[in-house]
This record gives C-alpha cells, sequence and structure tokens, in this order.
C-alpha cells in the first residue's frame, strides 16, 4: 500500500512539475508563430489536451479488452476510470478548441476544424457509456456491457476520423486552414514536455481516483460485514 | 454447418413472430412515410435539391431505430433471452439471426420508401442504391448489438438512440456522401469498411452482452 | 459434478448469496430450501451458467447443453404455440428424432391437445408443463428445477413427483422448493439458505 502511495506522490509531483514547466516554457520561451502570433501558444495546450483524451480512451479500452479475456472485475473499474479521464480531457479539447476558433477565425464552433468535430461526437458516446453504466446495476453484466461498449468506442474513433474528412468534401467547403504547424526544433521540444505534462496528470488523477474508488468499495464491504 | 442451421431456425422464429403479432413491420412503413411527408413541410421551396436527400437518410436511420428497439420485445418478455442462451449454440448465432430479421424489415421499409421518395421528391439512382444496401448492413449489424445492450438495462428504449446515433454519423457521411458527390466509390467503399469492422466487432461481442 | 468453494453473489450492493461450499456427485438429488429472497433462484441461476459467481468458485462438469434449467418463468415464447416453442428449442439442442420426442412430451404432460395453441392463451398450470417439456427436450443430465410444483394441479403435480422418482439416482438433481416436504424423502443432501 505504501508503495503504491509513493508513487501516487511521485506521479503528482512528476506532473505539477511539468505543467508549470511546460506552460512556462510555452508562455516565455516557445518561438512566436510567425501567422498566428501569441495566440498560437494555445497549441501547446490543446493537442496534448486532445492526444492525452485518446491515451485515456485507448487506456480505457485496453482494459476493457483485458476484463472480456480474464473475467476479473478489478479492469472494469480501472477502465471505467480511464474514460472517465477521457471525458474530462474531452470536455477540455472542446473548450480550448472553442477559445482558440474564437481568437483565429471569430467563431466559437467551426464544423471544419477536424479535431473538434470528432471530439464532440466522441463526447457524445461516451456520455451514453455513462447513460448504459448508470441504467445497469452494478456487477458482472454491467461490466460486461461497459467493456463492449468501450471497445466499440476505441473503434470508433478512426472510422469517425475518416468520416469527418469524407464529410468535407460535401458538407462544408473548407474554409479556414490551419495547416500541421510547421514546428521548429524549440517548438517541437516545448510540445513534447507539454504532451508528457498531460499525460503524467492523467497518470495521477487515474491513480488518484482508482484508489479512491476502491477504497470506497473495501468500506462498503467493511460496513456490510459490520450490520 | 450447425451454426447456420442455428442461424435459419432462430431467423425462421423471428419471421412467424412478426407474422403472428405484426407489430414491427406495419408501423415502420407508417413511420418511413410520415416521415417523408413531414419533412415536404419541413424544407422551403429554395431548398436544394441535396437537402432532401439528406432527410431521406435522416428517415432511414429513425426507421431503423424504430425497428431495433423492439427487437428483443419478444425475448423480453418472460426472459426467452436467456433460454435462448442457455441452448448450446454459439451465442453469436442469436445476433446473426437478429440482425437478420432487422435487415430484412428495414428492407422492406424502403422498398415502399424510395418509390415514394422518388415520388415526392427526387428520382433514386443507383448510387442511392447501392448507398442503402452497404448502410442498411451496418445498421443492422450494429444495432443488433446496441438493441441487446438497451434490453438489458433498466432504461431500454430511452437508452437505444443514445447508444446508437453517435455510433451510426459515419454510415449518414457514407450514405449522404454516395449520393450528393459525382463519384461515389469512395463513400461506398467507406460503408463496406465500417460494415466489415463493425460486424466483426458485433458478431464477436454479443456472446458478452448477453450472458454474464 | 457441482463444486462450489466459498461461493458467493451480490447485485448491486445487495449480497443475496454468501459462502457456500457444496458438492454434489453425480447421481444425488440436492433439495435446496429456504424463505423466498433466499437465494434459491440466484442459486439455480447460478448453476445453469446464467449469473457469475461475484465470490469464490464455483464449476459444473457438464457443457450447457446437458444442463436443463427450468426457472420461474418458462422460457418460452407467448406468441408462439407449444409445438413452435419446442421445435425452435429441439433444432437449438440438436435433439434427435425432434418430432417424436416432442410428442411424447405433449403427450406425457397432458399438452397435446394444445399443442398449435399460443402460450398466451395458456394458464400457469399449462405453462408450466410446458416449460418441463422445455427443460425435459435434450434429456439433460443435470436437472435444475426451480420450483417444479408452482402453479400446478394435483394430477400435474403428481405427474412431476413420478417423474422426479423415475430420474432420481440416474440424472443429477437440483430442486428448490419452499414446501420441501413431499421431495425430501428422495433427496440426498440438503442445502438449506437463510
Amino acid at each position: 500500500m505504501s508503495l503504491r502511495n509513493n508513487r501516487a506522490v511521485l506521479l503528482a509531483a512528476a506532473a505539477s512539475v511539468l505543467l508549470v514547466a511546460g506552460l512556462a516554457l510555452a508562455l516565455l520561451w516557445a518561438p512566436q508563430d510567425a501567422d498566428q502570433g501569441f495566440s498560437q501558444r494555445i497549441f501547446y495546450v490543446h493537442v496534448p489536451i486532445a492526444l492525452t483524451a485518446y491515451a485515456c480512451f485507448a487506456w480505457g479500452a485496453w482494459k476493457a479488452l483485458r476484463l472480456l479475456w480474464t473475467r476479473e472485475p478489478r479492469y472494469d473499474l480501472e477502465s471505467y476510470t480511464a474514460v472517465h479521464m477521457g471525458v474530462i480531457f474531452g470536455i477540455l479539447t472542446l473548450v480550448t478548441g472553442s477559445i482558440w476558433a474564437k481568437i483565429s477565425w471569430g467563431v466559437w464552433w467551426t464544423w471544419s476544424e477536424r479535431q473538434l468535430t470528432l471530439f464532440l461526437v466522441l463526447f457524445l458516446f461516451y456520455c451514453a457509456y455513462f447513460m448504459l453504466r448508470f441504467s445497469v446495476e452494478s456487477g458482472p453484466r454491467r461490466a460486461n456491457l461497459s467493456a463492449v461498449y468501450a471497445l466499440f468506442g476505441v473503434v470508433l474513433i478512426p472510422v469517425s476520423f475518416l468520416a469527418i474528412r469524407l464529410a468535407e468534401r460535401f458538407i462544408h467547403p473548407v474554409v479556414f486552414t490551419r495547416d500541421g504547424p510547421q514546428m521548429s526544433g524549440s517548438m517541437f521540444l516545448v510540445f513534447c514536455i507539454c504532451l508528457a505534462a498531460m499525460l503524467a496528470l492523467f497518470a495521477s488523477l487515474y491513480t488518484n481516483e482508482l484508489a479512491g474508488k476502491r477504497l470506497d468499495a473495501r468500506l462498503r464491504e467493511l460496513r456490510e460485514a459490520l450490520e | 454447418m450447425t451454426y447456420f442451421a442455428d442461424v435459419a431456425a432462430l431467423a425462421r422464429k423471428d419471421l412467424l413472430l412478426e407474422l403472428r403479432s405484426r407489430d414491427t413491420l406495419p408501423a415502420m412503413l407508417l413511420f418511413v412515410i410520415s416521415a417523408l411527408v413531414v419533412f415536404h413541410f419541413s424544407l422551403p421551396s429554395e431548398a436544394s435539391a441535396t437537402a432532401s436527400t439528406g432527410l431521406l437518410w435522416i428517415a432511414i436511420l429513425f426507421t431503423a431505430l424504430l425497428g431495433l428497439g423492439r427487437a428483443f420485445a419478444a425475448e423480453r418478455e418472460q426472459r426467452v433471452l436467456d433460454g435462448l442462451v442457455l441452448a448450446p449454440c454459439d451465442r453469436s448465432a442469436i445476433w446473426l439471426a437478429k440482425a437478420i430479421g432487422v435487415l430484412a424489415f428495414l428492407g422492406i421499409a424502403e422498398l415502399v420508401a424510395l418509390p415514394a421518395y422518388a415520388l415526392f421528391f427526387e428520382p433514386v439512382g443507383w448510387e442511392l442504391v447501392a448507398a442503402i444496401v452497404l448502410a442498411d448492413l451496418g445498421l443492422a449489424a450494429v444495432g443488433t448489438l446496441l438493441a441487446a445492450m438497451a434490453a438489458a438495462s433498466r432504461a431500454r428504449e430511452l437508452l437505444l438512440p443514445l447508444l446508437f446515433l453517435p455510433l451510426v454519423i459515419p454510415v449518414v457521411v457514407g450514405g449522404v456522401g454516395a449520393s450528393v458527390v459525382d463519384d461515389p466509390a469512395r463513400y461506398l467503399g467507406f460503408l463496406a469498411l465500417y460494415d466489415l469492422i463493425f460486424a466483426i466487432l458485433s458478431w464477436a461481442s454479443f456472446e458478452y452482452v448477453v450472458a454474464e | 459434478m457441482i463444486h462450489a468453494r466459498g461461493l458467493g453473489r451480490r447485485f448491486g450492493s445487495k449480497r443475496v448469496l454468501r459462502d457456500l461450499d457444496l458438492e454434489v456427485s453425480p447421481g444425488e438429488l440436492l433439495l435446496v430450501t429456504g424463505p423466498n429472497g433466499s437465494g434459491k433462484s440466484t442459486f439455480l441461476a447460478l448453476l445453469a451458467g446464467l449469473l457469475v459467481p461475484t465470490e469464490g468458485s464455483l464449476a459444473v462438469d457438464l457443457p450447457r447443453g446437458r444442463i436443463g434449467y427450468l426457472a420461474h418463468e418458462p422460457l418460452v415464447y407467448r406468441e408462439l404455440s407449444a409445438l413452435e416453442n419446442l421445435d425452435l428449442y429441439g433444432r437449438l439442442y440438436h435433439v434427435r428424432e425432434r418430432r417424436e420426442t416432442i410428442g411424447a412430451l405433449l403427450e406425457r404432460f397432458g399438452l397435446w391437445d394444445a399443442r398449435h395453441q399460443r402460450v398466451s392463451s395458456f394458464s400457469r398450470g399449462m405453462q408450466q408443463r410446458l416449460a418441463l417439456c422445455r427443460t425435459l427436450l435434450h434429456d439433460p443430465d443435470l436437472l435444475l428445477l426451480d420450483e417444479p410444483h408452482s402453479g400446478l394441479d394435483v394430477d400435474a403435480a403428481t405427474l412431476v413427483d413420478n417423474l422426479l422418482s423415475e430420474v432420481a439416482g440416474e440424472k443429477t438433481l437440483v430442486l428448490a422448493s419452499h414446501e420441501p416436504e413431499r421431495l425430501r424423502r428422495l433427496a440426498s443432501q440438503d442445502l438449506a439458505l437463510a
């Protein structure tokens, strides 16, 4: 238990250091973008958050697969926690993306930004995941249903991405373009630090949340045993 | 081979049930025609021709949803699904048979809906027909699995559209794309890819949805 | 044939079964007794494989096609006839000489004349008799019977008693009942749930 606690503390410390360093570097040190100026710096927050959200969903699906494979009930909680974190990072992606759209194009929402559209679809999909969980009694059946749905999610991500690209041809002509940033070496370094910071933040939140939920379950068992 | 015998026995039973009770199919037919009529009134006259194509796809989606909501109605009564799950046949046979039934009902509804669409709105081209056939496969495959999921939950009817719609957005993209662009091959290919991926996934995971 | 170690099952936060240790050999008859809500049905559903344990372990040394499970609900389609239901299950269980087997069962349980009627028009007792036909259709080696007498009139209940005496010793039986007296003479093991 103490080993696990140590790891949680270490992760939290790493996440805080990396976050502060990443943000400071992104705001103060990274070179100014030639086209978009200062506002481009939100890129160092937005993109790492989005990539971390994908990582959460993938981690949740991996745990879901483990659950179906081994039937170990603990994977259910792990998968659920990862998806839960994914939704939080997903909402942050939508918010930061929306702010970026407002700054660079003057609108809060644009369907021509692929990543934003994809996250809207994923947000709806994973909200239904929560609805599904809330309307089934906890137990092996709920674990199975959630796991199957989480697996569908991770397959839906690339398929939806492809669909959104295909839809651009007839839904909206692309008015705004934001080419993949031509990152210089120092920009890329800052980007990597920010990505590492977000991943560490996810790992830290995930470990904490999981420990809390396990403690909760243990407490409930003890209380029941006392009755 | 016994696998397909099981599927045939189960699918035949679904057909028999529908012939008996005549619940689902007439409702789907009436719904799709009503939807098209409503769409006529919701399209301003200066709306482009492609707008009506989009609405046709919405009508198909919701007709499928209507059918899927009823797909496991007979099994939900008196836990018949448990009886089927205990039989020694592969559980995916239950999924396949049910998906075939859903596909058949959806196909019949579209056999009525497409001429009506041609009459009310626009002529129907081969691209549209091909896209609908491919889309139906995906809708039936994914929809049947999700219907079984929703049937296992407390919220049931409420839950199915929430589970279903985000997952079939790619089907709408493929379907609308194939019917409005000049070279539909890419979109038809995308629909076929979707069918393949999600049919395999649904086939493999159905067992976990109906059994603990 | 049945091995349970520390078997437990909870639904949500409600614990229905706990810490059950049990060995049942082939040919035994296990009588499961207890008041309503004591977990009799849950125990049988666990044996049937419809539920999995949440604690402990349970092993049943038979493929699921060799188990016959009689639940509270008859597990048949209401809008199909008795014959159509049994025909479907006969196909799914790959029963040899399906027609003859089904005919003999319907005859035995007094449903032959009603074989073309829909189950929705059946009385509770007729449904229970049809459910018994469904359970016995594939000549299972392990019979899990949840309240086999429920809803039956005196004649049909006697029929069930005769059937049980007939197969006792030959097949393995697990019987759940809240009026165990009529079955106790056959039982080789008693499991009282509280």
